[in-house]
This record gives C-alpha cells, sequence and structure tokens, in this order.
C-alpha cells in the first residue's frame, strides 16, 4: 500500500510547537503489536515505522484528538497531555 | 464567597452556551479556553442542526458566520469502484427550526464567545486549567498555571478527552469499541464551482455520508459538507475496528479523496487545513456521571452524541446540555447551595429536554451498528451489485428482474437482510 505524506498535508496547519515541552511521551521500547495500532489509527501519522521497521516517533503535528490516549495510554505512552495554554495546532477552519 | 457563581472549563459550544446564559441571567461567570481563542482547538465533520441554538438564539442564522443551509442530503454506499446514492432535496429541509447549516468552528466558536462576552461573560484564552479544587468531595472551582480561582459550580466542557471528567472520577477511560476518529480536510473551491458542483442554490449546500469504501469496510463511513468556498471531506472509524484492518486512517481519506465518484467532486482544489478528532459514539452506555458536588459535565465531555449513519449529532446536543447546565447553576445559586443533591436538577432538565429523550430512544443504535458489519462490508457490495443487474445492457441476460436481483440478494442472504433490518429498525 503506498504512503501517504500526512507530514505535507500537516504542513498547511498552523501549530504553535512547544520545543521545550512533548505533550505526548512514548514509553522506551514500547511493545509493537501495541504500536501498530497507532500506526494504523493515529490521523496525524505521527507514529511512523520506516524502511527499516524502526519505529520514529515526534510529537510536534499532533492533532490533539486522544486517539493514542484510548488506545494505548496504559500501555506503550509514558505520558499524555493537552499541549500548554495556547501552544499546539491552532484550527484556523476547524 | 466564591470569585465566581461558575468557571466553565472550554469553549466550546456547550460551554459558550452556559457562559452566554449565565451572563444573561447577571450571573458571574469565567470561562477558561485552552486555546488561543474559542474555536482553536475545535472541529466537526459538520453540521449543526439549529433547533436547540435557535431557542436560544432566534434568528442566529441570519448573524452568525454559518457556511451553508443544507438543503441537500445524501447518502451513498460505496464499494471500491462504485456508488449507489440516495439523493433527497427538499425545501422542508430549511424551514425554521428544522434548519440545518454547515459550519467550521474557528469562526463559528469565536463569534458565539462574542456574544458571551457581550452579555458579560468573562473569557480567558490560552490557558489550560490543570486540576478542580475539591474539598471533602465538593468542586469548588480550578487550578490553572499555579492561579487558584474558585467557583460555585465548574462546569467541564473540555470535551471528548476531559481528563479533568476522568481525574475526579465521574468518568472511566473512554472504550475504544464507543469511540471513533474522524480525519478531515478542508478543501477550498470557488463557491459557484462548489454550487454546480452539488446542485445547489448560491448559500444553499448538501450533507453527504457514505459507507463502505471510505471506512474500508470498517464501522464507519465518510462524509461531505460543503461550506461556503470549501468542502470538508471526511472519513470516521470507530477505534476498536479501525486497528484491526491493514490501512491507515490517513490511507483510508486518501483512498476516499481519489474514489471515481468523490474526485471529481473536489478536483482543482486546495486542501487549507488538515484536521482530527475524536467523536464519542456510545450513546448512553458511555455517559459518565452527569454532575456532583459543585461540578457538571456537558457536551462532548459527557459523551452526548447520536451517529445513527444518516444523521450525526453532537452540537444541538452540546448546546442543549449547556442551557440545562445554566438552569442548574441558576437554581443552585438562588438557593445558595453547590450541592450534588441541587445540582441534580442538571439530570432532571437533561431528562425533561430532548437530549435524554433522544439518548435513550437511541440507546440500542449504537451496539446495532457495532455488531452488525454488513452495513460497510456486504451492503455497499450487494447494492452495487443489484444497480448492475439493472442498469447493465448488454444483449445477453434474459433473466426476470426478480431473477436477477435474487442473485445481488445472495451475496448476504435474505436471512440475513431481514434480521438485520429487523434489529435495525428496532434500534431506531
Amino acid at each position: 500500500m503506498s504512503y501517504v505524506n500526512v507530514d505535507e498535508k500537516l504542513g498547511v496547519n498552523k501549530f504553535h510547537v512547544d520545543e521545550n515541552n512533548a505533550h505526548i511521551v512514548l514509553k522506551d521500547n514500547p511493545a509493537l503489536a501495541e504500536y501498530h495500532k497507532l500506526f494504523l489509527a493515529c490521523p496525524a501519522g505521527l507514529y511512523k515505522i520506516d524502511d527499516n521497521g524502526v519505529l520514529r516517533f515526534d510529537c510536534a503535528g499532533c492533532l490533539e484528538c486522544g486517539t493514542c490516549r484510548v488506545l494505548c495510554g496504559e500501555t506503550i505512552l509514558a505520558k499524555w497531555e493537552f499541549p500548554s495554554g495556547g501552544m499546539g495546532i491552532e484550527f484556523r477552519y476547524g | 464567597m466564591s470569585d465566581f457563581d461558575a468557571i466553565i472549563v472550554g469553549g466550546g459550544l456547550a460551554g459558550l452556551t452556559t457562559a452566554y446564559l449565565l451572563a444573561k441571567a447577571d450571573a458571574e461567570v469565567l470561562l477558561i479556553e485552552r486555546g488561543n481563542f474559542a474555536g482553536a482547538k475545535n472541529m466537526t465533520g459538520g453540521r449543526l442542526y439549529s433547533h436547540s441554538l435557535e431557542k436560544i438564539i432566534p434568528g442566529f442564522a441570519g448573524e452568525a458566520p454559518v457556511e451553508r443551509r443544507i438543503i441537500r442530503e445524501k447518502i451513498s454506499l460505496m464499494t471500491d469502484d462504485s456508488s449507489v446514492t440516495v439523493d433527497y432535496y427538499s425545501p422542508g429541509l430549511t424551514l425554521p427550526g428544522q434548519d440545518s447549516y454547515s459550519v467550521l468552528r474557528a469562526d463559528f466558536d469565536q463569534w458565539l464567545a462574542g456574544k458571551a462576552e457581550d452579555a458579560g461573560a468573562q473569557i480567558v484564552t490560552g490557558i489550560k486549567v490543570d486540576d478542580v479544587l475539591r474539598e471533602n468531595g465538593q468542586v469548588f472551582g480550578i487550578i490553572a498555571g499555579g492561579d487558584e480561582m474558585t467557583a460555585g459550580v465548574t462546569v467541564l466542557a473540555d470535551g471528548v478527552n476531559s481528563l479533568l471528567a476522568q481525574k475526579i472520577g465521574l468518568r472511566a477511560e473512554l472504550p475504544p469499541h464507543q469511540v471513533a476518529v474522524g480525519v478531515k480536510e478542508v478543501i477550498e473551491l470557488p463557491a459557484g464551482v462548489i454550487e454546480d458542483r452539488f446542485q445547489c442554490p448560491s448559500g444553499e449546500g448538501s450533507a453527504w455520508l457514505f459507507a463502505g469504501q471510505p471506512s474500508g469496510g470498517k464501522v464507519g463511513g465518510g462524509f461531505l459538507y460543503t461550506n461556503k468556498e470549501s468542502v470538508s471531506l471526511g472519513v470516521v472509524c470507530t477505534l476498536s475496528d479501525l486497528i484491526t484492518g491493514a490501512a491507515t486512517l490517513p490511507r483510508l481519506l486518501e483512498n476516499f479523496k481519489n474514489h471515481p465518484s468523490v474526485a471529481p467532486l473536489v478536483v482543482g482544489g486546495k486542501m487549507i487545513e488538515y484536521s482530527g478528532h475524536l467523536v464519542p459514539e456510545g450513546g448512553l452506555d458511555m455517559a459518565p456521571r452527569l454532575f456532583d458536588a459543585g461540578v457538571l459535565t456537558t457536551g462532548d465531555a459527557a459523551g452526548f452524541c447520536i451517529n445513527l449513519g444518516y444523521t450525526v449529532r453532537g452540537m444541538d446536543f452540546a448546546v442543549g446540555s449547556g442551557e440545562c447546565a445554566a438552569q442548574a447553576i441558576l437554581a443552585a445559586k438562588q438557593a445558595g447551595d453547590f450541592s450534588a443533591e441541587t445540582l441534580g436538577c442538571y439530570k432532571t432538565a437533561l431528562d425533561e429536554s430532548f437530549i435524554m429523550k433522544e439518548m435513550n430512544m437511541y440507546r440500542k443504535f449504537p451496539h446495532f451498528m457495532e455488531n452488525t458489519p454488513r452495513i460497510f462490508a456486504g451492503y455497499p457490495e450487494m447494492a452495487s451489485d443489484l444497480m448492475n443487474q439493472l442498469f447493465v445492457v448488454n444483449g445477453r441476460d434474459q433473466r426476470h428482474l426478480y431473477q436477477k436481483a435474487g442473485r445481488s440478494l445472495k451475496t448476504v442472504g435474505a436471512l440475513n437482510l431481514t434480521l438485520d433490518a429487523l434489529k435495525g429498525v428496532r434500534a431506531l
């Protein structure tokens, strides 16, 4: 199945990126089966698996939907918070 | 003495409605929104059914930044390369009190926030509420950025991911089979092009829901709403089912956008926003405890949403629950008593409103959808096959219509069809 460039789509959005505070933190060595759920369900495609099978996650670009929290908040997420006030996604349309 | 009669957490439709009504009744009200403006974090498919806001601000659509009044309803069953569509066009859809509008929340919510401020509500933005203040089970305010502010009632209008409601035990974690994730592209197109492609007069538009291909046959569907100068195209999938599939959610949206019956509708358009959001779709079975001493939950935080497949509603419930919350807070203020007993009138108001009547009426429906996979994979193929039998002329097939239709029905089985229809009708 071909790759969808979600990063490019996220590029049109307005974000206030909080460089000093990652609001979602993944546990070390997350269970693959759990991670795969997020690979499928994250609308922002932030839970990546590269060609070598390496897991790559960065919470910049998060749409703050909460999908990963609901699916894996108890398993492979070390932290899920809303970004600090005024930070994160800012919908211009919504 | 509290700093405020009420502190509202969250500047969406529920919170803003409560703030507006309380301020109008001269209560001291503070609304705190974590985004930089009310609406900055809010997202809808989406369409607002007007009835509940109309009751509060009569004629609101004349002044609010609504997108288009919906005059056309479409539902499609889709396979990978075909679609069967029901198309209902009627001025009856636009009569006052039963009209509905496509909306984009960044603009719409800011408008409602302006109304609340004009009425006297204080709204602060860009501040995240970290916790509620509690003593002996009584909530009496909030903590934000180290500052404490007190209130008779704290209203949790902080959306589907209400961490505060979870923190104080009003609700448990959302189960994946009761929550759907939506992903949406807003695609800019000239107004005239939209009116041509969707066959709508100026200022009016269509709402379109899709089953089958958009969700890759999983529990979910696609949507396409016309805005003034854009369309909102998206896919919604129930989390528990989405994670059993092969395609990622962004891939499903891309496939849907490229479907031969959808692509021509958005061709030439420019994607101007990409968004995602959770939808509480479990109905009444996922409703939290709606109130406790000094605290109420409203809107998505309370799980007020109904998805029947052909109508999807959340915003009218948010507004309605905001109204019930305001009534309850005013009654408690009058009594000078913010105990759970007094605030129980919130539940009474909800029970007497359309909210609980409809949440109760459709209680079984989420279960039906979840347990009838043929709606999403089976019936779309059957409908397509049936249409194929009807419309394809090749000079070779001389069977009667009932014989042809019989073949289509066999794909899912007449018994399954009958049972699903009965179950569906009972759940409605």
